[in-house]
């Protein structure tokens, strides 16, 4: 066989690596394509903001944007502080030792178990034995637990990119380690933190199994008054008008899809941007 | 007679099995200078982090043997209250991510060196640090600007400035003027000659000339042992060990 001029190898190269940019390009844009070319006529004002009706076929999903939140911030607001502390002490305490090395394992083994699963422990932990019954702080919790693999992982590599020189030039000074790590470290490591934490909402909003036996309510009339209340939510909703309700209208399925998709890409595109912003800021 | 500052016996140091610092004993002057010269790898590194126990955070080490500083033993002193009375400056210049002025203010204000003190005391601190560290003339108009925006010899200044903010009693320069041009060392140098009157200072260099200029005693350490110490007069004139000679007159392997 003859060989390739390098010139012709070349090309073939760089035309192979752009069609495969173009596979992976093409299921994403479609996806987006189909949810709002089916959705958007369903979107307005009252979609968003008032209660379902006729049996969910009409009226809107106000209760389950509601729920989404509710969850997803409390989920946020206990994982977050705890994943970060255990990131600190992690980096910054920790020795490297056995235990140390089994407990970083863990939480990266953590990362890949099933979400059911999750769901399963959040039932047995959180609504029985703990008893909050089905309600939003259940369903939080489990995915507090969810998240916090991503986020003591992202938060850990982020203290760990804040260049040591900053850490002894403090401590040679006489400053505490825990003074050095809260007026130094965390201050420049919080971007990635932050970054972290968005990433990992974005990936828990839209899970449907950790929430189905913890949080999530085939119909609420109200809206919850308290965390021990049951709520309606985006992607169990989604679930259950596409597949548990006869004559449900398109438009609202495609709809409800296409608030859940902008919900969730919108948090990741924070993230991108307040990740750019930041870097532009660094000052080392 | 001229007081001891520190007084250091029989100093073993290790990291995990490999031995690094072999029975110094040696004592530093207040108000001199001693200088510590030898080839890279000799333990000059260590044995400064030694002194302020920065090496506390290295992973494997460990040592035997007594410092002293006053006559205290430095290590059953608070570590946190060791380091702010032995200030350390390091071969590359670090300062932190703040402005000029945070940086200088940055331990003051961790140490609570500013309580009870009017809210103006800190630009004092702040002012005095920067002109004893010879760099108050460069900066003063631009306090709030980034100090990782300095050339390498202002930061380097800027750390001493630092470090002078919280008035310590003995400052260690770890090879400070390693990575500057001859004008910067000259400042640098020239700072540490006055600085000497009010502090204790052990500079180690990699720079035979610079220990010549500026020490008051000198000391020589080859592969972790200490092989000489003496006025640096009488050691540059007329060294007692042969190694001795052969470092100063370049003649080392
Ligand atoms: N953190 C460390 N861990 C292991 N070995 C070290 C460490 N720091 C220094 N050493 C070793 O100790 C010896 C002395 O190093 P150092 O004190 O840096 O010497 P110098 O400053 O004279 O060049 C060298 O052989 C070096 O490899
Ligand atoms: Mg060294």
């Amino acid at each position: 066989m003859k060989k390739l001029s390098p010139k012709l190898s070349q090309k073939l190269a760089v035309s192979l690596l752009t069609v495969a940019m173009i596979i992976t390009l093409i299921p994403v844009s479609a996806i987006i394509f189909i949810i709002v070319k089916n959705g958007i006529s369903a979107i307005s004002w009252e979609f968003l903001f008032s209660m379902p009706t006729q049996g969910m076929r009409a009226g809107g999903i106000f209760p389950a944007i509601v729920g989404t939140i509710a969850i997803v911030s409390c989920s946020i607001a206990t994982a977050l502080p705890i994943g970060v502390c255990a990131a600190i002490y992690l980096n910054e305490y920790a020795r490297d030792n056995l235990l140390t090395r089994i407990i970083k394992l863990a939480i990266v083994n953590l990362a890949g178990i099933p979400s059911v699963v999750y769901g399963l422990f959040g039932l047995g932990i959180f609504v029985m034995f703990l008893g909050f019954g089905v309600s939003i702080i259940a369903g939080a919790l489990t995915l507090a637990i969810m998240e916090l693999p991503v986020i003591i992982t992202t938060a850990r590599s982020a203290l760990s990119n804040v260049p040591n020189s900053f850490r002894e030039a403090s401590l040679a000074l006489g400053v505490s380690r825990w003074q050095t790590i809260r007026h130094i470290v965390l201050p420049n490591a919080l971007p990635g933190i932050l970054t972290g934490a968005i990433l990992s909402i974005a990936r828990v909003a839209g899970e449907t199994a950790p929430i189905l036996f913890t949080a999530a309510a085939f119909y609420t009339p109200n809206l919850p008054h308290s965390v021990f209340d049951q709520v309606m939510a985006l992607p169990y909703h989604l679930f259950i008008i596409s597949t548990q309700i006869p004559n449900m209208p398109k438009n609202i399925i495609f709809g409800t899809a296409l608030v859940l998709l902008v919900m969730v890409l919108s948090m990741s595109l924070i993230a991108i941007i307040a990740r750019i912003i930041f870097r532009k800021r660094r000052k080392w | 007679m001229t007081k001891i500052k520190m007084n250091i016996a029989n100093l073993n140091c290790f990291y995990a099995k490999k031995q690094v610092l072999e029975n110094i004993s040696l004592h530093i002057n207040a108000n001199q200078i001693l200088s510590i010269i030898g080839p890279s790898n000799s333990g000059k590194t260590t044995f400064l982090r030694t002194l302020n126990r920065m090496s506390d955070f290295d992973a494997d080490y460990w040592r035997k043997g007594k410092v002293f500083l006053d006559e205290k033993d430095i290590f059953s002193m608070n570590m946190e209250k060791l380091r702010s009375r032995v200030g350390m400056l390091f071969a590359m210049p670090m300062p932190l991510p703040l402005s000029i002025f945070e940086n200088v203010a940055y331990a003051p204000r961790r140490l609570n060196l500013l309580k009870g003190k009017p809210k103006k005391y800190i630009d004092e601190i702040v002012e005095t640090s920067l002109r004893d560290a010879s760099l108050w003339d460069e900066v003063k108009d631009r306090l709030d600007e980034s100090a990782m925006k300095m050339s390498g010899g202002q930061q380097q200044r800027l750390c001493i400035a630092r470090i002078l903010a919280i008035d310590p009693e003995v400052i260690l320069f770890d090879e400070p003027c390693s990575g500057l041009d001859p004008i910067s060392t000259a400042k640098v140098e020239e700072t540490m000659m006055a600085l000497k009157k009010r502090y204790t200072i052990v500079l180690v260099t990699n720079n035979v000339k610079q220990a010549s200029r500026v020490g008051d005693v000198t000391a020589f350490f080859l592969m972790g042992k200490l092989i000489e110490i003496d006025d640096t007069a009488k050691l540059f004139v007329a060294p007692k060990q042969k190694e001795t000679n052969d470092y100063i007159t370049g003649r080392f392997g």
